[in-house]
């Protein structure tokens, strides 16, 4: 109960019409650098939280959580109509989506894909609600070893369920923990891994290390693909957009069953995409129209879109209760609180509740604002891909450029982040995972703080991790979690050997 | 015929993904190196600095050495790219290496006007003075956006202070 009056009075705080022009700035910015190749949803808020600096970290977390919905949004517009997927989690709505604009239903394709990102949004925004209080008030009661199995059950899911190969994910991921410990060791004070470079003094940003490898990297891909794009005009008028709305109902069961695929893969740190890939898939197997999926079958788009925005919101579920986010967005999400000075994790449901709810307040308004942005504003959207990557390409290394060095207001940051585009660029080429290795720069100094203050209690004693219930569950799950592949192909290798 | 092939090969993705696993591995090493620095035992305020990195760099050459392996049995037939998009990739980090390093001088404002309008007429093709003209307009618009509406102060060189901002 105590809950809804604090939503109500973030509902309040989020209704301040500063706020509500942020929230529209948030929006529109965040569907450019959806629909923009080379900015992505961690990219575009990484560049954009130095705008944030002079705000109140309230009205600067609902402009940067608007941005990611709004890429969220962004996304279907470019998969729709240029089938070019603007970001990971849209290639699923490429497959129904475009064929459905070739047909010259595109209005009714971003009807249906806009809507569903709503509905798949708003279910994951209650169960935010009503959950992410109650874990919170649980992970109160944690100690540095309960928070390393909690990041210990994160990093192991990444190299379990990832589908990348495994060494890859651990060779990523363990760079990234490297990374995060250059410079100041925060529990004793001592500097290492500097070799005498004061540059190094500071470490490793974790934000020019995301607007490198994600940004730079983009750019590097795109131009090696050598990009020309080709679109289908986008006709959405009140007319088809009732029509769809008229239609969507139809397929309640797919949306509910996207919404909690979307939920689980989100709070999971599996993420956004797998969710779009496997809510798809499951409909097309499930539905009775699923022969013709591939084909333009709305079901098609509705599918992906709602699992996406499900898991793409209920990414910020554990990183505002349990300060472990759930995808690289909500990592940078999280970098920004640290900026702003708050410290992520369940305390901030005690000590900044005007914060928390103002961040859920404005995850319900924000969407909203977003889908009635989306569907007047398509055209306009549309129009800014069609300017031509030699105008748009290197405005964009501008903006990564001046959002690296506003981090720390340093010119070698912005050296940094180019290496780390190369990088990036190299990694992705050889089918390394990335954001294992962001969420591993973001939380390497907790991880290791937790993890050393667990064996200086135990005096060295790996023991610590399973010494209670919980402790020794978290790490058991994560345990299992980590050699999934192998039960997996041990599984199917014994029913293989005893069907034959 | 002979010419044709050349032009379009280049680097097999077998070579990359080794080299990649190789630079990974040496990364690995370093951190290892690094942590013995600071020291990777056991002192009165518990683990030392360098325990926990020295582990990740254990790590880090162990799955590098997976990976080479790994990378060592594929298929030696299928390419990283070609070279005519690797000179694309090339053509951008060129220019791009060369933007870094003048910031600190020149200030981001007239390097990055200078590095908008050349990749519009490079890539672009577009007459120098519609490129000029159109990246002073984007600069103009990043500086009252920074500068003047969200107070973010960006690095500024000669030509600023000449203009007296």
């Amino acid at each position: 109960m105590e809950d809804i009056v604090n939503l109500f009075h973030g509902f309040a705080v989020v209704l301040q019409p500063y706020n509500i022009l942020l929230m529209c700035i948030g929006i529109l910015l965040g569907v450019i650098v959806g629909v923009l190749p080379g900015l992505g949803g961690a990219n575009g808020v990484a560049i954009l939280l130095p705008l944030t600096f002079s705000m109140s970290p309230t009205s600067a977390i609902i402009m940067l959580s608007c941005i990611y919905w709004g890429a969220l949004f962004g996304g279907a517009i470019t998969s729709i109509l240029f089938n070019i997927p603007g970001e990971p989690w849209s290639v699923a709505t490429t497959f129904d989506g475009h064929p459905m604009a070739q047909a010259g239903r595109a209005g009714e394709a971003l009807t249906a894909a806009f809507t569903s990102s709503f509905v798949g949004a708003l279910f994951a925004v209650i169960m935010i609600t009503l959950v992410a209080p109650l874990v919170a008030k649980f992970a109160l009661q944690f100690g540095p070893p309960e928070k390393f199995s909690v990041f210990f059950l994160a990093f192991c899911s990444f190299i379990g369920m990832g589908k990348e190969p495994p060494f890859k994910t651990i060779a990523s991921m363990m760079i990234g923990f490297a990374l995060a410990a250059v410079g100041l060791d925060s529990v004793t004070g001592q500097l290492r891994l500097t070799f005498g470079f004061t540059d190094l003094l500071n470490g490793f940003d974790f934000l020019v290390a995301v607007i490198g490898l994600f940004g730079i990297g983009e750019i590097l891909l795109t131009m090696e693909e050598g990009l020309s794009f080709k679109g289908k005009s986008a006709g959405i008028n009140p007319k088809v957009v009732l029509h769809t709305w008229l239609e969507l109902p139809r397929y309640w069961m797919t949306s509910l069953r996207s919404c909690l695929i979307g939920c689980w893969m989100g709070i999971s740190p599996a993420g956004a995409t797998p969710a779009s890939f496997m809510s798809y898939g499951i409909a097309k197997r499930v539905s009775p129209r699923g022969a013709h999926f591939g084909k333009g079958e709305i079901e098609g788009v509705v599918a992906p879109e709602t699992a996406a925005h499900a898991a793409g919101t209920a990414a910020l579920l554990p990183m505002l209760s349990l300060g472990v986010p759930g995808s690289p967005t909500a990592a940078v999400l999280l970098g920004g609180l640290l900026i702003w000075g708050l410290q992520p994790g369940p305390l901030l449901f005690v000590e900044q509740k005007d914060f928390v709810w103002g961040l859920i307040a404005s995850m319900y308004l924000g969407n909203l604002a977003g889908l009635i942005i989306v569907l007047t504003c398509v055209p306009l959207f549309a129009a800014i891909l069609r300017i031509p990557f030699s105008i748009i390409g290197p405005v964009i290394l501008v903006f990564c450029a001046i959002g690296a060095y506003t981090v720390h207001n340093s010119s070698f940051d912005v050296v940094l982040m180019l290496i780390f585009g190369i990088a990036g660029y190299a990694m992705k080429k050889c089918n390394y995972p990335l954001a294992p290795m962001v969420l591993a720069i973001v939380l390497g100094d907790k991880a290791e703080e937790a993890f050393r203050q667990s064996l200086l209690a135990s005096q060295g004693g790996l023991g610590v991790f399973f010494s209670n219930a919980l402790v020794g569950s978290i790490m058991a799950l994560g345990l299992i979690v980590l050699f999934l592949p192998l039960i997996q192909s041990a599984w199917t290798r014994m029913r293989g050997a005893t069907a034959t | 015929m002979s010419e044709n092939e050349a032009a379009a090969a280049g680097p097999s993705q077998r070579s990359v993904e080794m080299g990649v696993a190789i630079a990974t591995a040496l990364l690995g090493v370093i951190i290892m190196l690094g942590s013995m620095d600071v020291g990777i035992g056991w002192g009165s305020e518990g683990p030392k600095s360098g325990f926990f990195p020295f582990y990740l760099g254990v790590i880090i050459v162990g799955s590098s050495v997976i990976n080479l392996l790994d990378a060592a049995r594929g298929p030696s037939d299928k390419r990283f790219a070609d070279w005519s998009q690797l000179r694309q990739v090339v053509a951008i980090v060129i220019p791009t290496a060369f933007y870094v390093t003048v910031i600190p001088w020149a200030g981001i404002y007239v390097s990055s006007l200078i590095l908008i309008a050349v990749f519009m007429m490079w890539l672009g093709s577009y007459r120098p003075l519609s490129a000029i003209g159109l990246a002073t307009l984007i600069i103009v618009a990043t500086y009252l956006t920074f500068e003047k509406w969200f107070l973010v102060p960006l690095p500024k060189g000669p030509v600023e202070d000449w203009l007296g901002l």
